[in-house]
């Protein structure tokens, strides 16, 4: 026997259970119910119309029942809303976690669809065929200049991931100094790559490089002049390292004499902007710009020579910190600055994803 | 070029520039941190400007500014006046003409 009321919903997902007819109940879900038990009837505003069951209840009739409704207890009720309202709570963060993750895919998606456009422009040039003027849109050799820089300084970080772990693994196998110092002469070539690459794109756009949009979000925020401040990542480093009294000296020495080097680029750097405004602001007053244009795009090329300066003195100093440190110790810190650099990179993903969270 | 060569003897640090550089401007200002007072001339100013940049190329200057003489001596262009400070060579050569302060 079956009423036409009877919907016994036990879903997992949502805990809701429409009101039963207790005949009817009996009649098909005999011995069954008293052992499952989420079994719950939702209350709603009719409650003498409802039947409440749990594990506390013996099996007898209706009968039983029917007397226990009215004095039905507040708490079951309570109980009962609270159990709902966690259900709905966990339903919540389910949704919101799903959500997060589609955000991150959407993110993933359009950087994706980001590459691909740029690897088609660049291959459309390394096959020849196609002359940057074909690309079809102004600037396009600049465009493949700087796909072609995307893309390769991808593999650089990769690449460098992967330097950076086979010195943790050769410091820590206990490699001899003379292999130990070939890898670290390695990887100092690698750091030299970069700063190539970098001053290809300069050439190309240097204004591009300058912005740092080719870095992650946390790597810019310590953006000098196209990069990393040396200065600031020797600070960061040289407590990682068991150095000797006088090995501490000279590498105090070189974060001051680094100092003062960024110091004078940084000032070159003033300059330039003061003259590069003055020179666009006198284009605009005299109204035939002709002149004063060419001179405001003499500047930009100014801003090359500067940025390439600020690549050489991070690459000077790199190799002269390398120069005071035997060999195990130059790999600790070729190790610790990959590692660094890394987290930054990390660090700006989860902030990334932080940022895809509902409000 | 005697006009470089005249200059660069009787004055202890030279620094050829041009007044558009930016880089000689930066050491310019490097120097005057380590508390010398460099003599600037700007060859953008001088109408021998042309021949003197290409002396300057001449006698093995990486970059013709800026040039930078110390004691009569080329000591180079930007990048080895960079270099020689990070490694500590550049204060003991400006010593005999650091100011007192």
């Amino acid at each position: 026997m079956n009423s036409s009321s009877t919907q016994y919903l036990n879903s997992k997902r949502m805990e809701v259970y429409e009101p039963m007819n207790p005949f009817s109940m009996w009649g098909d879900f005999k011995g069954n119910i008293y052992q499952d038990a989420a079994m719950i009837i939702e209350v709603d505003a009719k409650l003498e119309n409802q039947l409440s069951e749990d594990n506390s209840h013996t099996t007898h009739g209706p009968s039983n029942q029917c007397d226990q409704e009215a004095s039905k207890p507040v708490d079951k009720v309570l109980r009962r809303l609270a159990q709902n309202r966690e259900a709905a709570r966990k339903s919540r963060l389910r949704k919101k976690a799903y959500v997060q993750q589609l955000e991150a895919s959407r993110l993933k998606l359009l950087h994706l669809e980001q590459e691909l456009e740029q690897t088609k422009a660049q291959c459309a040039l390394m096959r020849g065929g196609v002359n940057a003027s074909q690309l079809g849109f102004p600037g396009a050799a600049t465009h493949a200049g700087i796909a072609a820089f995307e893309i390769e300084y991808e593999q650089w970080v990769d690449l460098q991931n992967k330097k950076t772990n086979n010195l943790k693994t050769a410091l820590n196998s206990g490699m001899d100094d003379t292999e130990l110092d070939r890898l670290v002469q390695d990887a100092l070539n690698h750091y030299a790559n970069l700063f190539n690459i970098k001053a290809t794109v300069a050439k190309a756009d240097v204004c591009y490089l300058i912005s740092g949009v080719w870095k992650t979000s946390i790597e810019r925020l310590f953006l000098w002049i196209g990069g990393f401040r040396p200065s600031e990542l020797l600070k960061v480093l040289v407590p990682q390292l068991q150095l000797l009294d006088h090995q501490s000296h000279d590498l105090y020495n070189l974060i001051q004499a680094c100092q003062q080097a960024e110091d004078s680029l940084s000032q070159g750097m003033e300059k330039l902007q003061q003259t590069l405004a003055e020179a666009v602001a006198c284009g605009q007053a005299l109204g035939g710009g002709c002149y004063e244009m060419r001179n405001a795009m003499d500047k930009l090329e100014e801003l090359v020579r500067l940025v390439i300066q600020a690549d050489y003195v991070r690459h000077e100093t790199l190799q002269q910190t390398l120069r005071n440190l035997t060999p195990r110790q130059a790999a600790q810190g070729l190790i610790s600055l990959g590692e660094y650099l890394q987290r930054l990179r990390d660090l700006s993903s989860t902030w990334a994803m932080r940022l895809c969270e509902p409000a | 070029m005697e006009k470089i060569q005249s200059l660069t003897s009787h004055n202890g640090v030279v620094i050829f520039t041009k007044s558009t550089c930016c880089l000689c401007y930066a050491v310019t200002v490097l120097f005057q941190e380590l508390r010398v007072n460099p003599i600037v001339y700007e060859i953008d100013q001088d109408p021998e400007g042309r021949e003197m940049e290409k002396a300057l190329l001449k006698i093995g200057c990486s970059s013709p500014v800026p040039a930078v003489f110390i004691g009569g001596k080329l000591v180079g262009s930007t990048n080895e006046v960079m270099s020689l400070h990070l490694s500590g060579s550049l204060i003991p050569l400006l010593k005999p003409y650091q100011l007192l302060s």
